[in-house]
């Protein structure tokens, strides 16, 4: 059923989404801009980064098994030896596939 | 901070990277995988010397230009061709919930957020819950504002059509690249907007190519192509990593996201490790 057509409801519905999504992308800038900020609160903030990355890394690999687990040693090893991202991403694609064919 | 010593002297004692606080030192920005080392916007700019003390989190200046755009491009090209797997698979949940090609692709074109995709059309159905749908939506795009507050020491300096026009292409693999740009003291203020782009590219077409034909490619599991989000995480954490002072900030930032992805729903799990991890470091700042 690819047919081409939009139905205005449902590009409604779509764009609805699409503003509610902008709004929290730019929702976090926004505030920061409105407000001043504290030296303590800018030394919470710049552990962000770190925290965020720590936060979605986690649950994601203890979903995962031992094949995940090896393979992101992988990426971390060639990430911190190289300092390519492209190395890194490419080694633990292939490391992903061949530890689950092993494991 | 200057650009020289970011990307050529990292091992020297360079005395004039001594003032880098933080983990804005001398660390290297991603390898330019084409070595064409394009990036002559702003250079110059930020030779000056400090004037005063560094501040506690000294940034550099931040430019938003074309060298910057196309760092991003580039940079973000193989981490799309990735991502267009998941586009795939977001096509063909489309197609089998009954949304067009055309409509398909509008919604990737204009929400370009993959997981909140993914669960509007699974919970598509005829006549369209659009309550559970936009609260569903804000529900798991919430931790975009907070991965978006983590840019503000170099959105700061750019104007409001430019920070918000690049929000805009934001998603959870551009940040992370971008992240890690920034964090080396790049100044490419448009490295943002350029990983997007590509990114949007990518997603709009595999977005089409699954509603289309997606039957006949499969799932991006069999390529490994789930995994590439972890991978790009993985290496920026090894790029974040910024020593002891990263240490409990980021313990508490795992047992928190671990333990609320176990009894959360959604994706609050991220705000809340996130979060956790900022109040600790407020509450020992300086204590």
């Amino acid at each position: 059923m690819a047919e081409l057509g939009i139905d205005p409801f449902v590009a409604g519905v779509v764009l609805a989404m699409a503003v509610a999504t902008f709004a929290t992308k730019i929702g976090g800038l926004w505030i920061l801009s409105r407000v001043e900020v504290s030296d303590r609160v800018e030394a919470g903030l710049s552990v962000l980064p770190g925290a965020i990355v720590v936060s979605i890394l986690g649950p994601e690999l203890v979903d995962g098994g031992p094949a995940e687990w090896a393979a992101a040693g992988v990426v971390a090893f060639v990430a911190w030896r190289t300092n390519r991202l492209l190395v890194a991403l490419l080694a633990g694609l292939v490391a992903v596939v061949g530890f689950r064919a092993l494991l | 901070m200057t650009r020289e010593n970011t990307e050529a002297n990292v091992d020297s004692s360079d005395p004039a990277s001594s003032h880098a606080t933080g983990s804005n030192g001398a660390k290297p920005t991603w390898t330019d995988e084409a070595g064409t080392g394009a990036e002559a916007d702003s250079a110059g700019v930020d030779k000056t010397p400090p004037s005063e003390p560094a501040p506690a989190k000294s940034v550099g200046p931040v430019s938003f230009g074309w060298a910057g755009f196309r760092r991003g491009f580039t940079t973000g090209l193989p981490v799309a061709i990735g991502v267009a797997g998941y586009g795939v698979a977001f096509g063909m949940l489309a197609d089998r919930a009954g949304l067009s090609v055309g409509e398909a692709a509008l919604m990737s074109a204009t929400v370009l957020a993959g997981a909140s995709q993914m669960v509007a059309v699974e919970l598509w159905s005829e006549p369209i819950p659009v309550a559970t749908i936009m609260l569903a939506t804000v529900a798991i795009n919430l931790r975009y504002s907070i991965m978006g507050a983590a840019l503000e020491p170099w959105f700061r300096s750019l104007s409001p059509g430019q920070a918000y026009g690049s929000l805009f292409f934001m998603a959870d693999e551009n940040w992370a690249l971008t992240m890690g740009d920034l964090t080396s003291g790049s100044g490419r203020g448009a490295f943002l907007i350029g990983s997007g782009v590509v990114l949007w590219l990518w997603w709009v077409a595999a977005t089409i190519l699954g509603v289309v034909a997606g039957g006949a490619i499969g799932s991006p599991e069999r390529y490994g192509l789930d995994f590439v989000l972890a991978a790009v995480f993985v290496a920026l954490a090894v790029d974040l990593w910024d020593g002891r002072s990263s240490l409990l900030p980021w313990a508490v930032a795992l047992g928190v996201a671990v333990v609320a992805a176990e009894t959360l729903s959604g994706q609050w799990y991220i705000i809340a490790g996130g979060g956790a991890a900022a109040i600790v470091e407020v509450l020992r700042h300086d204590g």
